[in-house]
C-alpha cells in the first residue's frame, strides 16, 4: 500500500548497523525526490523536483500525482524515492484528490502545500476538467505540470501538448493539430497565479515557486520538460534545449496574475530555431515546416507583447 | 430521540452530517457533492449543514466528488457522498480507488436504472455494478433503517480490522422521495456512538509514505488478500456495532439477512429493499391461511455470507429470489450469490424471478404469482422475467 523504508531486500550482506546508515542516507534525507528514484536520464522531472524543493525552502508539500511518470519515479513498494508523503491517484483526479487534502489541512490549521504534480497527459488532456473546476473554486492547491508533450509513460503517444508536425507513435505523419496554450486556458480562470517555468533559467524557476507558495488560492506552473526518451535527443541536451526554446521565442517565460495582469520575464535573444530542432529527431519530419513555426512564433509573442502592454503586472505582483 | 416525519434523502442527508459533525473532535469531515436525480436533496442538504470543522465542496462531476472523499479520508477526515445511476457509473473509477486505498468512505446510494435510455425509476444494478470494488454494501428496506444503517456504516467501516468503504443503498423515489416518521438521530448520542475517525494510513510528514503507488503480483496477492481477510472480520465488527447501537439508541437494526417465518418454511423468497416489505406483507398473509411460507431480506450484500445464507433458510426446500436488477447474459445478481451459497443443497429448488426492473411497481400480486409459480414449478430454470409494468 505505502512505503516507508527503503528495505535492501534478499541480502544477507546488511548488517543492522549498514542498514541504519543506508536509512539514515536515504529515507530521513529531508528532500521531495531522493537517490534512488526510476527516472531516466536527462529526464526533465528530475531537476524540476529538485528545484521545487529548493523554491519551497524547507517547507514540506505533499504530492498528488496522477497517472504518469511522476508516480513511476517513485519506484516499487514498498520503497519510494519521493521523501515526502504522496499520493498516486487516478489519472482524471490529482486536482480534486488534493481538494480533499487541502480542505482538511485547512480546517486543521496545517499550513504545508499540497501540490499536484502531472504530466500533460493529465492536465491539457484527461485531467482538464478536474483542473478547470478546482481553478475555478480557486482551491489553494500548487499545481505544476511538467509538459513534455507527449505521453511519456506509455511509450510515446500524441498528446494536446504535442506540436504541430511532430511524430509520435500516434502520429507517424506528424501531428496534424497545434499545440493547446494551457496557459491560456488557465489564465482564463482568473486564478492568483499562473507562470511558465524553465529548467535552463534557475534562479526565476525558484523565485515563480517562492512567489506560488506565498500565494493563496489556485496556482498554475507550467514546465517545459524534455523527454530524451520521448523526444529522441540527448539525454545531456536537455537543459539546453530548454535554454534553445526559450531563447528562441517557442517556450516564452512569463506570468499571469489574477488572470489579467502580464509580465514578460524573458524576451528571445536571437537563439536559432534550429539549435531547439536539430537535436531532436521527432522534429526530423516531412511534416515539419520551419517557415510555419517561425511565424506561430511571431504570432505568439505579438500577443504577449500586446497583453504586457495594455494589462501591465503592478510593481507588487 | 427527535422524532420527524422526513423523506428518505433528508433523513439520509441529516445522518451524514450528524455522522460528520461528530468527528469534530478529530479531523473534521470533508466530501465532495455533485447532484443527480434522484439523490440531490442528500448534498443539497449537506451543503446546507453549518458544520463545526467540515467542508462539502460542489465539484464537476462524481469522478471529482469520490475523488474529494479520497484525499480528505487521506488527509485523516470523516468522508462521505452521494450518488445514483450514471453518477456512480461515471464515479466507478475512483470507487475502485477507495476500495483499494482501504478508506472507510461512507456512500448513500440511491438506486435509479443506469441509462441509456433514461429512465429515472429504481433498479439496483447501479450499485450492485460496483460489487467487486473492495465496498461493503448495505441495502435498506425503510427511512429508519436506512438512517440506522448509515451510523452502522460509518462504525464499521472505520473500524481498524475492516477499514473498508461502504455503499448504503436505498430505492430511488420509494424511499428517497417518501415521507415516513423516523427517530432522527442526536448529535449528542451519534458523538457517543462513532469514535474519532482515525485512518492509521493517513499522510504523515513524520512517516513520509506513498500511497497507491507501483506493485508487483506478490505484493497485489497481499494486498488483495487483505481486503477479503477485512470483509472477513465484518460480521463480528458489525455484531459488536450493532451491540453498541443499541445500548446507546434502544433499538436494534437488523444484521445481515433478516429470516421471518423460516423455521418451518417449505417455501422461501429472498428480497431486498422496499421490496422486502411487499414480500412480507404477502408471507404474513399466506401464513394466515396456514401456508408453510418465509421470507430472507437481504441487507448486507457485501460481504455476502455464504453460510449465514444457508442457514437463514432453515430446511426451506424452495427458494425464490426477487431480483430488482439483471446482468445481461446471466440474470439477476442476487440469484448468482445465492446460488453459490446453495451449493451444498441440491436438494433445494432455485428459481430466479427478474421483477420491477427500471421501476416497474411490484405488487403483492406479484409477488402472490410468484409464490404460486415457485410452489408448483417441477424445476427450476433460466432466471424468470416477470414484467408487472404492463
Amino acid at each position: 500500500m505505502s512505503a516507508r523504508i527503503d528495505t535492501p531486500t534478499n541480502n544477507s550482506d546488511f548488517s543492522a548497523a549498514k542498514c541504519e546508515a543506508l536509512t539514515n542516507q536515504y529515507v530521513r534525507s529531508d528532500g521531495i525526490l531522493r537517490p534512488g528514484n526510476t527516472n531516466c536520464a536527462g529526464c526533465g522531472m528530475s531537476l524540476g523536483l529538485q528545484w521545487l524543493d529548493q523554491g519551497l525552502e524547507g517547507e514540506k508539500p505533499t504530492m498528488v500525482i496522477p497517472a504518469c511518470c511522476g508516480i513511476v519515479t517513485a519506484g516499487g513498494f514498498p520503497t519510494s524515492a519521493y521523501g515526502v508523503p504522496t499520493v498516486a491517484t487516478t489519472f482524471a483526479s490529482s486536482p480534486a484528490v488534493a481538494t480533499g487534502i487541502a480542505k482538511v489541512r485547512g480546517l486543521n490549521g496545517e499550513t504545508n502545500p499540497t501540490v499536484c504534480w502531472t504530466g500533460d497527459g493529465g492536465t491539457y488532456d484527461i485531467g482538464m476538467a478536474t483542473l478547470s473546476a478546482a481553478a475555478e473554486r480557486n482551491e489553494n492547491l500548487i499545481y505544476i505540470c511538467y509538459d513534455n508533450e507527449i505521453y511519456g509513460n506509455t511509450g510515446g503517444q500524441r498528446s494536446s501538448a504535442t506540436p504541430l508536425g511532430v511524430k509520435t507513435t500516434t502520429t507517424v505523419q506528424g501531428k496534424a493539430e497545434r499545440k493547446k496554450d494551457v496557459m491560456a486556458i488557465m489564465a482564463a480562470h482568473r486564478i492568483p497565479y499562473c507562470a511558465t517555468l524553465s529548467l535552463a533559467h534557475r534562479e526565476d524557476f525558484l523565485r515563480k515557486i517562492k512567489k506560488a507558495r506565498q500565494t493563496r488560492g489556485f496556482r498554475f506552473l507550467l514546465i517545459l520538460s524534455p523527454c530524451p526518451t520521448g523526444w529522441k535527443s540527448e539525454p545531456t541536451d536537455s537543459v539546453e534545449l530548454v535554454r534553445a526554446a526559450v531563447g528562441c521565442g517557442l517556450f516564452p517565460l512569463y506570468e499571469v496574475f489574477d488572470g489579467v495582469r502580464y509580465r514578460i520575464n524573458a524576451r528571445p535573444d536571437g537563439t536559432p530555431l534550429d539549435r531547439y530542432l536539430a537535436g531532436q529527431k521527432r522534429y526530423k519530419s516531412e511534416s515539419i515546416d520551419v517557415g510555419l513555426i517561425h511565424s506561430q512564433i511571431r504570432e505568439q509573442w505579438a500577443c504577449l507583447e500586446a497583453l504586457e502592454r495594455s494589462f501591465p503586472a503592478r510593481k507588487e505582483d | 430521540m427527535a422524532r420527524a416525519l422526513v423523506t428518505g434523502n433528508n433523513a439520509a442527508g441529516h445522518t451524514l452530517a450528524v455522522a460528520g459533525e461528530a468527528n469534530r473532535v478529530a479531523r473534521g469531515c470533508c466530501g465532495g457533492a455533485y447532484p443527480i436525480t434522484p439523490q440531490t436533496e442528500i448534498i443539497e442538504f449537506l451543503r446546507g449543514f453549518k458544520f463545526t470543522k467540515g467542508e462539502i465542496v460542489p465539484v464537476e462531476s462524481e469522478h471529482s466528488a469520490m475523488a474529494v472523499c479520497i484525499g480528505a479520508s487521506l488527509a485523516g477526515a470523516r468522508s462521505f457522498t452521494a450518488s445514483s445511476s450514471n453518477g456512480l457509473t461515471y464515479m466507478t473509477e475512483n470507487v475502485f480507488a477507495a476500495g483499494f486505498y482501504r478508506l472507510p468512505i461512507v456512500m448513500i446510494a440511491v438506486n435509479r436504472t443506469v441509462g441509456p435510455p433514461w429512465n429515472i425509476w429504481v433498479d439496483q444494478g447501479d450499485s450492485l455494478a460496483l460489487r467487486d470494488a473492495a465496498w461493503l454494501q448495505f441495502y435498506c428496506e425503510s427511512h429508519q433503517d436506512l438512517v440506522d444503517t448509515i451510523l452502522v456504516a460509518f462504525r464499521v467501516a472505520e473500524d481498524r480490522r475492516v477499514m473498508l468503504p461502504a455503499l448504503v443503498a436505498e430505492d430511488g423515489f420509494i424511499l428517497s422521495h417518501t415521507t415516513m416518521v423516523v427517530d432522527l438521530p442526536e448529535q449528542n448520542l451519534v458523538d457517543r456512538y462513532l469514535p474519532p475517525c482515525r485512518v492509521p494510513h493517513q499522510l504523515s510528514f513524520k512517516h513520509p509514505e506513498t500511497v497507491g503507488g507501483l506493485t508487483w503480483p506478490r505484493e497485489t496477492e497481499h494486498h488483495r488478500r487483505e481486503i477479503q481477510e477485512a470483509m472477513e472480520a465484518v460480521p463480528a465488527v458489525m455484531r459488536e456495532a450493532l451491540d453498541e447501537f443499541e445500548k446507546i439508541f434502544g433499538r436494534r437494526p437488523h444484521g445481515a439477512f433478516t429470516a421471518e417465518q423460516t423455521e418451518d418454511a417449505e417455501v422461501v423468497l429472498v428480497a431486498c429493499n422496499t421490496m422486502a416489505r411487499t414480500v412480507r406483507r404477502v408471507v404474513e398473509a399466506r401464513r394466515a391461511k396456514g401456508e408453510k411460507v418465509g421470507l430472507v431480506k437481504v441487507k448486507m450484500f457485501r460481504p455476502f455470507l455464504r453460510e449465514e445464507f444457508a442457514k437463514a433458510i432453515g430446511s426451506a426446500k424452495r427458494v425464490g429470489v426477487l431480483d430488482r436488477n439483471h446482468s445481461p447474459g446471466s440474470g439477476g445478481i442476487f440469484w448468482n450469490e445465492i446460488a453459490t451459497s446453495l451449493r451444498q443443497r441440491p436438494d433445494v429448488l432455485l428459481q430466479d424471478y427478474l421483477v420491477g426492473l427500471g421501476g416497474g411497481d411490484v405488487l403483492p400480486r406479484h409477488v402472490e404469482e410468484i409464490l404460486d409459480d415457485l410452489k408448483a414449478r417441477k424445476q427450476s430454470e433460466e432466471p424468470i422475467w416477470k414484467e408487472v409494468a404492463a
